[in-house]
């Protein structure tokens, strides 16, 4: 800092503030504090579903409360996810393309996986028949 | 990368061993592992949207050794994240950090994932067997 000429107010600007430096800190508590509960109830469902047929498995799904409570799962899950893993890679990928390029990757896969869910829950909720044969 | 060989920490060579490494390290990979178990829940969600086949294909997975031993893994995984995260959202308010105390829950929560893990297979096995 000695040698430049820089006051040390331009150095640290842009590089987070304490107005939304925590953020990623809090929002990974609000998720971790709603799949305490989301995580226990998915746990129920899952082996709800273990003497399920197809239909009664659908049909399980289907009920508005579980449908609105899986999705709320599948995303807190999926944003929950990808801010562990954001934070893993920033400790241990050095390497800046590949910290960059991984980065990108898991937050795509990650709203993908999201998106993708809820469509699935929607169309099992609304009763839509199957997409395939 | 450091440009000189100067020692880092932490220095793990030197550590005695502690049951706080071990949680610590453990949440991260089990963490890493139930990332890849939201994938397997789309994928689960996607099959039942998709097809009765789809579904049975799925089941059929989750039935093979291989599929049993992944759900076992997410079992316990989702098990101890869970009680080590309650225990990490107490420490965030400033909760349990007497030595005497860290190191006790530490240890409530490495035998309680595997209490809850045996629960939750329990159920599964008493269910398979009632039908």
């Amino acid at each position: 800092m000695s040698d430049s000429l820089r006051t040390p107010m331009k150095v640290a600007q842009g590089l987070g503030s304490a107005r939304s430096g925590a953020h990623h800190f809090m929002v990974q508590r609000i998720t971790a504090v709603a799949l305490i509960g989301l995580g226990l109830w998915f746990v129920w469902i899952a082996l709800e579903m273990l003497h399920l047929d197809y239909a009664g498995a659908r049909a399980l799904i289907a009920r508005p409360l579980n449908a609105v409570l899986m999705i709320s799962f599948v995303i807190a899950s999926f944003w929950h996810a990808q801010l562990g893993l954001q934070v893993v890679i920033e400790d241990y990928v050095h390497t800046r393309w590949l910290e960059l390029a991984s980065q990108i990757a898991i937050k795509f896969i990650c709203f993908l996986g999201a998106a993708a869910s809820v469509l699935a829950i929607i169309r099992i909720a609304l009763a839509s028949g199957p997409l395939g044969s | 990368m450091p440009a000189t060989a100067r020692p880092l920490s932490p220095h793990l060579s030197v550590y005695r061993w502690q049951i706080q490494m071990m949680t610590s390290i453990v949440h991260r990979g089990t963490g890493i592992f139930l990332a890849f178990g939201t994938i397997l829940v789309c994928v689960g969600l996607l099959a039942l949207a998709w097809s009765e086949n789809a579904f049975a294909a799925l089941r059929a997975f989750c039935a093979s050794w291989i599929g049993m031993l992944l759900l076992l893994g997410w079992t316990w995984s989702l098990a101890f994240h869970l009680l080590n995260g309650i225990r990490h959202l107490l420490q965030d308010v400033g909760l349990g950090y007497a030595p005497a105390t860290f190191v006790r829950n530490g240890w409530i929560v490495t035998i309680g994932s595997f209490v809850l893990t045996a629960l939750v297979w329990a159920c599964v096995f008493a269910q398979r067997g009632g039908t």
